[in-house]
């Protein structure tokens, strides 16, 4: 999967929790899910959950920790589908 | 009781039998039953097989929830809740609070049995599977009993009280009351009260199992609830929500709202489980006591009540019910005031009961009519001595009723009587 591929998959995935759409917008690799999109901190639990469905992957907690920024979360998928 | 007059000047409604408050209105004029088969009951073999419950389309919830709410909405209770309470807000005029700022003054008290059965059910699997991880964010807030007032809450920005009362099925007549007392008292200003209950076999299963449903309506729903009858044989379950903006007559007038009713006062009680009350049946002395302080705090005599909207279920407590009203207000045979009950139309909601009863009552004082019972042509005999029969209406009667008594009793011997007026 292209990193593109899985950029498109991910902005599906967070785009129902996003609450600033101008943020949504202007996504980008540094994107911060909490101040720039404005998702609230206990839906992230649920964008992992999401996640998980999507690429057929477990995330656990450590990784989910990490999945703050779409950087950071496209680097956890990467790592993840690399070890299936 | 207090100080201050308060009014009713919102309605929503989430009935079996309509979903919008006009709808529902001609409804229950028409003596429109939403009693039905359900074909899920069959299959898991309930004795009974039919319940009262609204319908509406999916798309619907988009009007009252976003995206996010709606992911993983699995509490039918939740959605009946947060459509009545949303649309008895707009009805009142109100806006949804856009603001930062919490609206201090205006609280939400929606009361519930139990909230989220089908969400709580699909964790209980997942947790037994060891999957307590996929749960998601979403349980909690779908199955703690107040969801249903910090979702109203939460969407109109409300800064008062908001919290969810639970006294089985006298809780949405007991939230109208703590709202008042709570307004009455200067506490507040505007209160979104109602109930919920929710839908479905796992909230009714266990009444099905204390042998207290009709059996024998399967195949004809609409007449199996039959409250006042020779013939009733146990209450139809059912379920949807109701909702009441109350408020100061100060506020309302202010604002320039319509006013559906006044509320005069009320009471809440308990037979304390003694004396003929238990877990199940009501200690009739605190009947009684509970009505007759209704009317006293009301400043009213017993003689000014037109009508009273009872319990009412349908079982064998009906006659009891009806002694009771005679000797709380000393009248009988053609002294009675009229009477009727929604439950022959949507059966008996349980928690929301209450509300939406509250609802159908305040309708009756606003657009001059007391709805007719149906399935109740064969009066009971014990009921007939108390009661002259054109008291208790077949057909939907032109009639402009001042004061209505509204009643509901509750397991754990729980009693909630409230005292509404036509606003002049």
């Amino acid at each position: 999967m292209t990193k593109e591929e899985l950029l498109s998959k991910l902005k599906t995935i967070i785009e129902p929790y996003v609450q600033n759409q101008d943020g949504f917008k202007n996504l980008s690799e540094d994107t911060d899910f909490i101040k720039d999109l404005e998702i609230n901190s206990a839906n992230l639990v649920d964008v992992a959950l999401d996640v998980e469905d999507e690429f057929d992957i477990e995330i656990d907690n450590d990784a989910m920790e990490k999945m703050l920024t779409v950087k950071a979360s496209i680097e956890v998928i990467q790592t993840k589908l690399a070890t299936k | 009781m207090g100080n201050r007059r308060v009014v009713i000047t919102g309605l929503g409604i989430v009935s079996p039998n309509g979903t919008i408050v006009s709808e529902f209105m001609s409804s229950i004029q028409k003596g429109k039953s939403g009693i039905r088969f359900i074909e899920n009951l069959k299959q898991l073999k309930f004795s009974c097989q039919i319940a009262g419950y609204p319908i509406y389309s999916n798309s619907y919830l988009n009007n009252y929830f976003n995206s996010i709410q709606l992911k993983g909405l699995n509490a039918s209770g939740m959605e009946y809740g947060v459509i009545s309470g949303i649309d008895a807000w707009k009805d009142a005029g109100l806006e949804i609070n856009q603001s930062n700022i919490p609206l201090w003054d205006a609280g939400v008290i929606f009361g519930t049995g139990i909230l989220g059965v089908d969400k709580f059910r699909e964790a209980i699997h997942k947790v037994d599977e060891g999957k307590v991880r996929r749960l998601g964010s979403n349980t909690v807030i779908q199955t703690m009993a107040s969801g249903i007032s910090a979702f109203l809450g939460g969407m109109l920005g409300c800064g008062n009280i908001v919290t969810t009362n639970s006294s089985a099925c006298s809780t949405g007549t007991e939230a109208i009351l703590m709202a008042y007392d709570r307004i009455t008292n200067g506490k507040a200003e505007i209160i979104l009260a109602g109930s919920t209950s929710d839908s479905g076999p796992y909230v009714w299963g266990g009444f099905d199992a204390m042998r207290i449903l009709p059996y024998k309506y399967n195949d004809n729903p609409t007449e199996a609830s039959r409250p006042m009858s020779a013939t009733a044989s146990g209450f139809v379950p059912g379920s949807g929500a109701g909702a009441l903006v109350i408020e100061s007559l100060e506020s309302a007038q202010k604002r320039g709202a319509t006013i559906y009713a006044e509320i005069l006062g009320g009471h809440v009680n308990s037979g304390g489980q003694r004396n003929g009350g238990s877990m199940t049946a009501p200690n009739s002395e605190a009947v009684i006591q509970c009505i007759t302080e209704a009317i006293r705090n009301s400043n009213i005599n017993a003689e000014q009540i037109d009508a009273i909207n009872g319990h009412l279920t349908a079982t064998s407590k009906d006659s009891l019910e009806i002694q009771n009203w005679c000797t709380a207000l000393n009248r009988k045979g053609d002294d009675f005031p009229y009477i009727n009950s929604l439950k022959s139309l949507v059966g008996h909601c349980l928690a929301a009961s209450g509300s939406i009863e509250s609802v159908a009552t305040v309708l009756q004082l606003k657009e001059n009519f007391i709805f007719g019972n149906i399935n109740c042509e064969d009066l009971h005999p014990d009921i007939a001595t108390l009661v002259g029969r054109h008291k208790i209406p077949t057909d939907t009667l032109d009639y402009s009723p001042n004061i209505i008594a509204k009643a509901s009793f509750g397991f754990g011997d729980v009693n909630a009587c409230v005292i509404f007026k036509k606003y002049s």
